[in-house]
């Protein structure tokens, strides 16, 4: 059982989470983690270890698709509301939780569009809302003076790195509570990933994050908590610095010490 | 060894040779039929030609009744087949649930597209004619042009919103979108190119279509002009052409070609000539079109 | 307990399920899906329609005539002095427009399409294929016209003794409207047919020539078995140029130097005339038009199976 601590503010709660695609098997058995606001949660693990489908279990991407059952609760704070219950709509869960994906998947729209379709989706009309928000969110995301005089031109003339970092702009700029990230940079350059984990750095100031990813080296740099995660089950829990020093686990140590993965 | 290295290369020449004749020749047989119909009926095309009722009088005639029946026809088969093509569509790519149900439409929609053209005809011909007494109409004509192409519109929407990534609808999703919100934003404007492209394809074979308005009892004699939607009066606009009867392209011309005098058969060409023109720009838009969107979306 | 965050977002905040934005939004897609779904479901009224049209119009016809009459009589003669009512000359005259339709359709689609799906690189594909189509996308008036005033003339140049009138030369000029039918789907099928199969081919020292036949087509059979049950339902069901150019007399032939009616071309004639709504004549059109469905959908039941049993997975 991982102890919370008390020191720190909480955004989110894993509490007993199980989630299965089929009946046959788990893929998540049973985790439980805190996600502390304003700091960079890691999921590590390898492949097949269940830390995207937690990750996708946050703003319930799982609701799209046939089968899911999810047991167990994530509670956000401050409402201590289960985002996984029945009565919840994933809709607002994915208004409040912002999501980023593998590879850069920018609508085939105008830079503009993309960034500001959240705020469309929820209806808001000012524009002068909008345009300003638009621009934080680009800036936040360290793309603004890359695309300032071109916001009207198509997303997809961006570079892979920008696109990514468009996508980032794009959850940004609903402000949402919590970010995640999935393998943020696997599709990207060494000069692009660079790039972003920057970004994530700057962003948990104002943001919660929790990112996936396969490169340990990039959960070492950018996380404040990592959790190591094997064939669904959460094996080891804790500071990032603790985990990659000293682990508590076997598994732990072997997986970041390269001898499988 | 040689001696059959040799024999294979002959066999892989006469093979390609084959296959560049069979092209050419279904190639040429296309420019053939378009050369033979401008060299018969350009001639007979001119201002008269289009502003003229048919008549007994080969060079007196003309296709004004046939081209403005053909117009008519096309915008109640547009308006009806292509909003429920696309949004039958859209619910079979991304609402229909995996059952016995979704399975029995989409078994349907592939026999439908297969069945004869004329059965369409019969079916309109019992149904709208004489049992829902809409006669022998332009509605009743378009309607049944509209259920012919239907599965066409069916299919290729579904091709070209099946053609966008599932990262494109997750990202939707992820930003709070709902399903609806999803496929307006998203999936319709994306794959519109090729939804386009298949209602134009669509569009130009029912305009050339002519076995089932055969079966339906269209005239092929018509003096007169539907009559007009706009009224002087209120409420200034009429639905009554709808009820009106009327002649379209093609059967004119079928019904010129039957006949024996070679006079009329110059008419049947101009008539086949603008016929085949009109399909020929709506398929040129259309491959035009699709691959402008090709162009312009990458996924 | 441990503090937890202050901070929430003031674009959204949950709401319950009986909210009524929440209510709102259930409505509208819940409204959406069901008008969708009446679309979807809209084509199989269609087909109930089709079919319930077809059968309820033909009864009556059985109560004059007998199947086994109408099975096995000779003459088609609906609306003579003294009737006869055999669908043989009219089902015999559609084979035969198919057969030799099919004789000018499968080799050229075949050979085309492996040409194209094997000889040929991507950019002749792109320009060619839509040009082929073109054939496809011309009416079929204009290519009954093309059969009796430009084909039938050029035959008889050949065959002297051929009528004005003609199976021979509707059967041709079908053949090609629906080369691109098959030549657009077995080349698709070709081309699905996954690279490492042609490559171990090759690397066993096989000409394209023999990678195409003994490779390409049998793993693409399956698709190629489609594309030639689309072509002849096409045929089967082609109105225009036979009601043109094959002569409208129902002919208890197989030579196709003559004129013939086929099942389509007699639904065009009648439909021509006058016919009361209930006489004998109007029923005949539909009894007509159910023979030719049940045709239809044979071909496309053993086209079925064909594909059944010889799909190749890879």
């Amino acid at each position: 059982m991982v102890e919370v601590n008390p020191n720190l503010q909480l955004r989110a709660e894993v509490k007993n989470l199980s989630f299965s695609y089929s009946t046959e098997k788990k893929v998540l058995n049973s985790v439980s983690m805190p996600i502390y606001d304003t700091k960079v949660t890691a999921l590590i693990g390898p492949s097949g270890c269940g830390k995207t489908t937690l990750l996708r279990c946050f703003n319930r991407m799982h609701d799209l698709y046939k089968v899911k059952e999810y047991q167990g609760e994530i509670t956000l704070y401050p409402e201590q509301m289960n985002i996984l219950s029945k009565d919840i709509d994933p809709i607002e869960v994915r208004m409040r939780i912002g999501m980023v994906f593998q590879k850069p998947n920018p609508f085939p729209k105008t830079i503009f569009e993309n960034v500001v379709y959240g705020l469309r989706v929820r209806g808001v009309k000012k524009t002068s809302f909008i345009q300003e928000r638009c621009e934080k969110a680009l800036q936040q995301a360290g793309l603004w003076d890359e695309v300032k005089d071109r916001l009207n031109s198509s997303a997809q003339m961006l570079s892979g790195g920008q696109q990514q970092r468009l996508c980032i702009a794009r959850a940004l700029a609903t402000e949402p509570e919590v970010l995640l990230l999935d393998e943020p940079t696997s599709a990207l350059d060494p000069i692009s990933t660079a790039h972003v984990e920057e970004l994530i750095i700057e962003l948990k100031k104002d943001v919660t994050i929790v990112i996936v990813t396969h490169n340990l080296h990039q959960a070492a740099r950018v996380s404040d908590y990592t959790a190591f995660m094997y064939l669904g089950d959460l094996i080891e829990y804790g500071p990032t610095t603790k985990i990659f020093t000293n682990p508590a686990d076997k598994r732990t140590e072997s997986y970041i010490t390269g001898r499988f993965g | 060894m040689q001696q059959e290295v040799r024999n294979r290369k002959r066999k892989d020449l006469i093979f390609a040779l084959a296959g560049l004749f069979s092209l050419v020749f279904a190639i040429c047989t296309l420019l053939v039929l378009v050369l033979d119909l401008w060299t018969t009926g350009f001639g007979r095309i001119d201002y008269n030609f289009l502003t003229s009722f048919p008549s007994r009088f080969p060079a007196k005639a003309g296709i004004l009744s046939a081209w403005v029946g053909s117009l008519c026809v096309m915008l109640v088969t547009a308006f009806v087949a292509i909003p429920i093509g696309i949004a039958a569509g859209v619910y079979l790519e991304e609402y229909a649930p995996k059952n016995w149900l979704t399975t029995i439409i989409e078994l349907n929609i592939t026999n439908l597209a297969g069945i004869p053209s004329i059965t369409f005809g019969l079916m309109a011909l019992g149904l709208f004619v004489y049992k829902l007494q809409l006669g022998q109409s332009i509605l009743t004509a378009g309607l049944t042009l509209a259920l012919l192409i239907l599965p066409i519109i069916i299919v290729t929407t579904r091709e070209s919103i099946r053609a966008i990534p599932g990262t494109i609808r997750e990202a939707a999703y992820a930003m709070g979108a709902s399903k609806w919100q999803m496929i307006q934003h998203h999936l319709l404007p994306y794959s519109a190119g090729g939804i386009i492209t298949g209602v134009i394809i669509s569009l130009s074979r029912a305009i050339g279509e002519t076995a089932p308005l055969i079966t339906i009892g269209a005239l092929t004699f018509i003096a007169f002009l539907p009559t007009s939607p706009i009224l002087h009066e209120a409420p200034f606009i009429s639905f009554q052409w709808l009820k009106d009867s009327f002649t379209v392209l093609p059967i004119q011309m079928f019904n010129w070609v039957s006949r024996p005098q070679a006079e009329f058969h110059v008419n049947a060409a101009a008539t086949g000539l603008i016929l085949l023109l009109l399909t020929l720009v709506m398929n040129g838009i259309a491959i035009a079109i699709r691959y402008r969107f090709r162009k312009k979306i990458k996924w | 307990m441990a503090n937890t965050a202050k901070k929430t977002s003031k674009l959204s905040t949950f709401t319950s399920a009986n909210h009524p934005v929440r209510r709102m939004r259930r409505f509208r897609e819940m409204m959406i899906e069901l008008v969708l779904f009446l679309a979807a479901a809209s084509s199989v009224l269609v087909t109930v329609g089709i079919v319930w049209i077809l059968v309820s119009e033909s009864l009556p016809f059985f109560q004059t005539v007998s199947l086994v009459e109408f099975l096995t009589e000779t003459q088609w003669t609906p609306l003579f002095a003294e009737p006869k009512y055999g669908i043989l000359p009219l089902v015999c005259g559609t084979l035969l427009t198919t057969f030799v339709a099919l004789l000018v359709a499968i080799p050229l689609g075949t050979i085309s399409a492996t040409f194209l799906s094997e000889y040929t690189n991507s950019t002749v594909r792109e320009i060619v294929k839509p040009v082929l189509e073109l054939l496809a996308a011309v009416p079929t008036v204009v290519y009954g016209y093309f059969a009796l005033i430009f084909v039938t003339p050029l035959l008889q140049k050949i065959i002297p003794d051929l009528s004005g009138f003609n199976v021979l030369s509707a059967g041709l000029v079908i053949g090609i409207m629906i080369i691109p039918y098959i030549s657009s789907l077995a080349e698709d099928a070709m081309r699905s047919v996954p690279g490492y199969l042609r490559e171990g081919s090759f690397a066993m020292g096989a000409s394209r020539f023999q990678t195409s036949f003994r490779v390409v087509i049998p793993a693409a059979f399956s698709g190629i078995t489609s594309a030639y049950i689309l072509g002849i339902s096409r045929a089967i069901g082609e109105t225009m140029v036979v009601a043109i150019a094959a002569g409208m007399q129902p002919n208890f032939t197989l030579n196709p130097l003559q004129p013939a009616e086929t099942i389509t071309a007699y639904i065009v004639q009648v439909s021509m005339g006058d016919l009361p709504h209930g006489s004998i004549g109007y029923q005949s059109i539909y009894v007509a038009g159910l023979t030719l469905l049940v045709m239809t959908l044979m071909f496309n039941v053993i086209g079925y199976y064909l594909k059944k049993k010889y799909r190749e997975s890879y």
